[in-house]
């Protein structure tokens, strides 16, 4: 039986997990956008990656942008995964997965999905570089307007 | 009136702490918290206005009045993804 997933996690994302749990026989398309570690910040090697968020509120929040997705598009279900604590280069961040009974609605709607995701989900990273130095990443406070 | 106040990541950092519970008058405003913590933390002033607040998670302005158990967040420019 599919359904919505909107979660915080600790445990490394499984992106089949997800999948499935969206996918319906009624279905014709499943959109999935992975957000996944890079080893550099436009040159600078990166370590790793911690992230932080406020859960409760993360989680409401992307429970939102599935609302403004499902008015928006066709689609069926929607589920979002965002992974907190330390991560490893290559390792998953963020997991978008949505299914549609036809293609187009779930291809835009998982692209607004994680751009919404970027301007109103309380989490952060923090980048910690390979020579040695760290810090939190502060996203576009121009996000403000459009929370 | 007893709230709790949260701190994450660069705002925790400089607060020292990602919780705490704090007393206020009544009829305090987001505003007047922010007041009280910048007393406390001198560079909270500068930080404060790139900061977002939200009062039982949901987003405020700087105007919301503030009631007796709120949850209050202050939350830095996001970036998740």
């Amino acid at each position: 039986m599919a359904g919505d997933v909107y979660k915080i996690q600790d445990k490394k994302i499984k992106p089949d997990a997800l999948y499935n749990a969206v996918l319906a026989d009624s279905d014709g398309a499943v959109t999935t956008f992975a957000g996944v570690v890079r080893d550099n910040t436009k040159g600078r090697g990166t370590s790793y990656l911690v992230y932080d968020a406020y859960r409760d509120m993360a989680e409401k929040k992307m429970r939102e942008i599935g609302k403004e997705v499902k008015e928006k598009w066709e689609v069926d279900c929607v589920g979002i995964l965002h992974r907190v604590g330390r991560l490893e280069i290559g390792e998953i961040s963020v997991l978008i997965a949505i299914s549609s009974p036809h293609r187009k609605a779930s291809l835009e709607a998982c692209h607004y999905a994680i751009d919404r995701l970027k301007q109103t989900v309380p989490i952060w990273k923090k980048e910690v570089w390979t020579d040695g130095g760290e810090a939190w990443i502060e996203g576009d406070p121009s996000a403000l307007a459009s929370r | 009136m007893n709230i709790k106040v949260l701190f994450f990541a660069s705002c925790r950092d400089l607060i020292g702490t990602g919780e705490r519970k704090m007393t206020l008058p009544d009829g305090a405003t987001v505003t007047d918290l922010i007041s009280k913590l910048a007393m406390e933390q001198a560079r909270f002033t500068d930080m404060a206005p790139s900061l977002m607040v939200s009062v039982n998670q949901a987003y405020v302005e700087r105007d919301a009045k503030l009631q007796d158990g709120d949850e209050v967040a202050f939350i830095p420019p996001v970036s998740g993804g």
